[in-house]
């Protein structure tokens, strides 16, 4: 699709990586661009990490191939690497100084002392820690440490930058900060960067792309707003942010609607919002900030898709109202409605219609039961 | 009530200490007593202060030979037990399955080193040195010596290292150190005080060690084993001179090992 210098992409080649008959990678494709900001997203034990550490170099494939541009780096080790690491423990060199940590990529280089001292005080400016260059690591605050291990790294000018959840040891808010400023340094140094997070907000916040991962293999990629928008399967639809969904079968009608029939009648959505090669039995959905809550008996209008339920519980947020509504067979819906005003607010147990556009409603592919241990049979 | 305990408590730590130091501090006490008449012998009776077997520290025959051989070899032998139980501390916490095949072996080999009587492996050495026809004397006591000094330089390095955060060597790699370098720069600057620590048991081990030198020492006689051969005629009162300054040696050492180790606490 993009027109990209094909020796500056990074390649991830069907890629697989097994512990014993722990399977942490299955099977995975991943290309990332020259420049972007790539967010990898998933639950905990998803493969994260160990994608990550393939990349560096700490782990070697069990198959598959990692290509940077055209060249095959899948046993190359770490030293001999063109991409660094920010460990999610920091790892800074207790015995160093900042000002040593900083220099240690640059000396291995075999650039002298005197040199690197120039180009260290820059990183320090760059990452807002003027004048700490002596101080031990231990003296610094855990975002203080945090910034000397970006430091080090950023330093190198690697092609490629690995980020391993490195703002989880940091507090709420300083991590708001963090995330701006690490967004910040991106685009200002403009290096690649592959950052690992299981915090939704944190990967749309800064990301360019972001893939979606589970049990080692990619559920879905694209902008924050595509994977928002068009979730493929009902994993990232649930995993990233909030969805209603409902099992149903899919029709394709004709025309530029797609026809799901469920327990309770059908639904309408927009062709473009159904994966390709999607069949038979599916889910059908959509976000709880798009629908609705119209008196019942209301009429509806054709433009949308409606459903009947009742009010279980209704909570007021302040910017809005969140309501759980059960449908008569017991599945339940979560509305949420701005405070404009002058809204419709029912109270719990009241009747009520769900209604929504049917350009917002989507079609995923149904995720499978999620077995406890992974695949553990051959 | 609780002074009480504590009187007691002090009463019993000061009784302990001189429990500990009496012997050194009689040696130290003595090695400056008089002889008054015959062959100079070791007597605890106090005919008056001199300074005289520190000016002929090195009159007895074969005593100042006897002391320097028990310096150089456990100097030798520190250094050949640092630098081999440091590695293999290395490869136990390091390798396991398939890597390192035999570990629990090694592992039990180590344990039964320190655990098995001393005379055992004294007689099982001398009869495997007869038994390949490899003359007794420095390189007997030598190897013998490494020997019995690996597993404690072991145990205390492995411990240091049991804490180590392998992401620090993994980083130093990611920054582009070979695996050369970041032992250099990152390993063994963070396990030096068990490095060092190791060393010094192991020196002190060598140094004071009887039994297994006894039985592989043949004509060259470590200090121990010459002290004990004289003490059938009377031990002359330099042994009490070379006393004091092994006691003072490694009072040194302690010292400066338990300076460097504050040094590296803090910089951790
Ligand atoms: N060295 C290893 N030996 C055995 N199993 C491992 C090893 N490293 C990872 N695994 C397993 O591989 C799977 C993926 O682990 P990974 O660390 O990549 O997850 P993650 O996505 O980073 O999770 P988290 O968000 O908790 O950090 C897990 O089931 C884990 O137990
Ligand atoms: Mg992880």
């Amino acid at each position: 699709m993009t027109t990209e210098n094909r020796s500056s992409t990074i390649r991830l080649n069907r890629v697989t990586k097994s512990f014993g008959d722990v399977t942490a990678v299955d099977d995975l494709s991943l290309e990332i661009r020259e420049g972007e900001f790539l967010s990898l997203l998933g639950p905990s034990g998803c493969g994260k990490t160990t994608t990550l550490r393939m990349l560096g170099g700490f782990e070697e494939p069990t198959s598959g191939s990692i290509y940077f541009g055209d060249v095959d780096v899948t046993h190359v080790p770490p030293h001999r690497r063109d991409v660094n690491t920010v460990f999610q423990s920091y790892a800074l060199f207790p015995h160093m100084s900042v000002a040593d940590n900083i220099a240690f990529g640059l000396r291995r280089k075999g650039m002298s002392k005197w040199d690197a001292a120039g180009t260290v005080a820059d990183m320090l400016t760059l990452v807002d820690l003027e004048g700490r260059g002596d101080r031990k690591p231990t003296q610094l605050s855990g975002g203080q440490q945090q910034r000397v291990a970006l430091a080090r790294s950023l330093v190198n000018h690697p092609k490629l930058l690995l980020l391993d959840e490195p703002m989880s040891a940091l507090d709420a808010k300083l991590r708001k900060t963090m995330q701006i400023e690490l967004k910040r340094i991106q685009t200002q140094v403009g290096i690649t960067f592959l950052y690992v997070t299981h915090d939704q907000e944190e990967a749309m916040t800064m990301s360019d792309r972001i893939v979606v991962m589970n049990h080692g293999r990619i559920e879905g990629s694209g902008s924050p707003r595509e994977v928002y928008e068009h979730p493929a399967t009902e994993f990232v639809a649930t995993f990233l942010g909030a969805s209603n969904l409902l099992a149903g079968t899919l029709e394709t009608a004709t025309g530029e609607f797609d026809v799901t029939r469920h327990a309770y009648g059908s639904f309408r959505s927009p062709r473009h919002r159904t994966p390709a090669g999607l069949s038979g039995s599916v889910k059908v959905g959509v976000r709880p900030e798009k629908m609705a809550l119209q008196p019942a008996g209301s009429p509806v209008a054709d433009s949308d898709n409606s459903l009947a339920g009742t009010v279980i519980v209704s909570t007021f947020t302040g910017v809005g109202n969140q309501y759980l509504v059960a449908a008569p067979h017991g599945e339940q819906f979560v509305v949420y409605a701005q405070n404009s005003g002058q809204a419709f607010a029912p109270r719990s147990g009241e009747d009520v219609v769900m209604t929504w556009p049917v350009e917002h409603t989507f079609v995923v592919q149904p995720s499978k039961a999620v077995p406890a241990e992974g695949d553990s049979d051959d | 009530m609780s002074a009480k305990r504590g009187r007691w408590l002090g009463l019993y730590s000061w009784l302990l200490l001189a429990y500990l130091l009496v012997p050194i501090v009689g040696m130290i006490f003595f090695s400056f007593n008089d002889v008054l008449a015959g062959r100079p012998t070791v007597t605890f009776e106090w005919n008056g202060a001199t300074l005289r077997w520190y000016r002929e520290l090195t009159n007895v025959v074969g005593l100042p030979e006897a002391f320097w051989l028990s310096i150089r070899l456990a100097l030798a032998s520190m250094v050949a037990a640092t630098v081999i139980g440091t590695l293999l501390a290395l490869a136990l916490v390091r390798y396991e399955g398939k890597r390192f095949r035999g570990r629990t072996a090694i592992d039990q080999t180590l344990f039964m080193n320190i655990a098995a009587p001393e005379i055992v492996m004294g007689a099982s050495l001398l009869g495997l040195f007869a038994s390949y026809h490899v003359a007794r004397g420095f390189l007997t006591l030598l190897l013998s010596h490494t020997v019995f000094s690996i597993a404690y330089v072991t145990v205390t390095v492995r411990a240091r290292l049991q804490g180590f955060d392998r992401h620090l060597e993994e980083a130093a790699g990611d920054l582009g150190a070979t695996p050369l370098t970041t032992f250099r720069l990152v390993t063994l600057p963070m396990i030096m005080p068990g490095v060092l620590a190791g060393a010094m048991m192991a020196f002190a081990l060598s140094l004071d060690d009887f039994v297994v030198s006894n039985f592989v020492s043949g004509t060259t006689l470590p200090f121990p084993v010459w002290v004990y051969g004289a003490s059938r005629m009377g031990v002359p009162p330099q042994v009490f001179v070379f006393g004091t300054i092994i006691f003072l040696l490694g009072f040194a050492g302690a010292i400066a090992s338990l300076a460097m180790s504050r040094r590296a606490v803090k910089s951790v």
